[in-house]
């Protein structure tokens, strides 16, 4: 290890923390109702969205011993789940854990 | 100081079926078991998700000490991949403050920020009332964050029993929950361009930069469906 373990914890956790700690300074001028609100919210989404989206097709650790096609496989799968199951979240996530195991066991 | 029936409410909201609990609770499994492979102690690993508690961030993190970064280095690294708390946080705050409330509750409960709790909170705030929000936000976060406290812990103890298979089945759990939970909440039609274009956007600009890719992506698609949505209202 070549950093000391608590600093770069340390380190991670302010990095971290100092977004949202800007983020409240920032909500403490910001109304509800106003343009800039629904800007952020809108941001907020489409970031999130962005960072998921970033994680199942260009994935860190050990997801990237996955194959592409699998994990698109995987993704389609799990939306089709989700409307056939009207909306439920649990079965397409057990789903997907389970189908990629068995997947990559036999691959 | 609190609110004690509207923090229990809060603390109790992810004990429904489909709260995101599971996958929570399936990648901070994981996480506690990468952080044992990268040596960390288990008071380390507690530490580490006690402190930070955002998944993306922990393994941003665990990454870099791999290769061997420096601490700059991995300040940065997880302020970019983490940057996107700070919208997340502006889009929540503005609907839990109160004029009634101290403000200290506001600094301290910000840490509770990430994605589950977050989508608990957007989707639960109307059923309460305005100057108990904040009581109600912070029961969301403490149990969230224990959830992933107790979860690295469990990772932690189970990471011998773990095989590679097994691992990356519990990692793709939140990405895979969290894109349902996301498309559960396209309501309405900013939201929706926002979340489609940020999904098409995020791994685009990949290509251009790895590093800035959420950031980039996320404020096109976002200020994009902004921007359709506030022509539709005028």
């Amino acid at each position: 290890m070549s950093v000391n373990i608590l600093f770069a914890i340390i380190v991670t956790s302010l990095a971290t923390y100092s977004s949202r700690f800007f983020g409240v300074l920032t909500s403490e001028k910001i109304d509800e109702n106003s343009k800039i609100y629904r800007w952020f919210n809108c941001l907020a989404y489409s970031t999130l969205s962005a960072l998921i989206s970033r994680v199942l097709i260009f994935p860190n650790g050990i997801l990237e011993e996955t194959s592409y096609f699998i994990r698109l496989i995987v993704i389609f799968t799990s939306i089709l789940i989700f409307y056939l199951t009207k909306k439920n979240l649990v079965y397409p996530t057990i789903f997907s854990a389970i189908i990629l195991c068995i997947i990559n066991t036999l691959t | 100081m609190i609110n004690s029936r509207i923090f229990l409410k809060g603390l109790l909201s992810v004990k429904r079926f489909d709260s995101p609990a599971i996958a929570l609770g399936a990648s901070f499994i994981a996480i506690g078991a990468l952080l044992k492979n990268l040596g960390f102690t288990i008071q380390e690993s507690i530490f580490s998700t006690f402190l930070t508690y955002a998944l993306p961030g922990s393994l941003v993190m665990a990454e870099s000490m791999l290769i061997g970064a420096s601490l700059l280095n991995i300040f940065l690294a997880v302020w970019l991949v983490n940057a996107r708390l700070y919208p997340m946080t502006v889009s929540l705050m503005p609907l839990v403050m109160n004029k009634n409330q101290p403000r200290w509750k506001y600094y301290l409960s910000c840490h509770f920020v990430a994605v589950s709790s977050w989508l608990i909170m957007k989707s639960n705030y109307e059923k309460i009332e305005k100057e108990h929000r904040i009581d109600f936000w912070i029961g969301v976060g403490t149990s969230t964050w224990l959830i992933g406290i107790f979860s690295t812990m469990l990772g932690y103890f189970s990471a011998d029993y773990l095989n590679k298979d097994m691992m990356i089945g519990l990692a793709i759990v939140n990405p895979v929950y969290f894109m349902c939970a996301m498309i559960g909440v396209m309501k309405t039609k900013s939201i929706s361009i926002a979340i489609i274009l940020g999904a098409i956007f995020g791994p685009c600009f990949y290509y251009l930069s790895p590093e800035w890719c959420i950031l980039f992506g996320g404020v096109l698609a976002g200020t994009i469906a902004f921007l359709i949505g506030e022509k539709n209202v005028s």
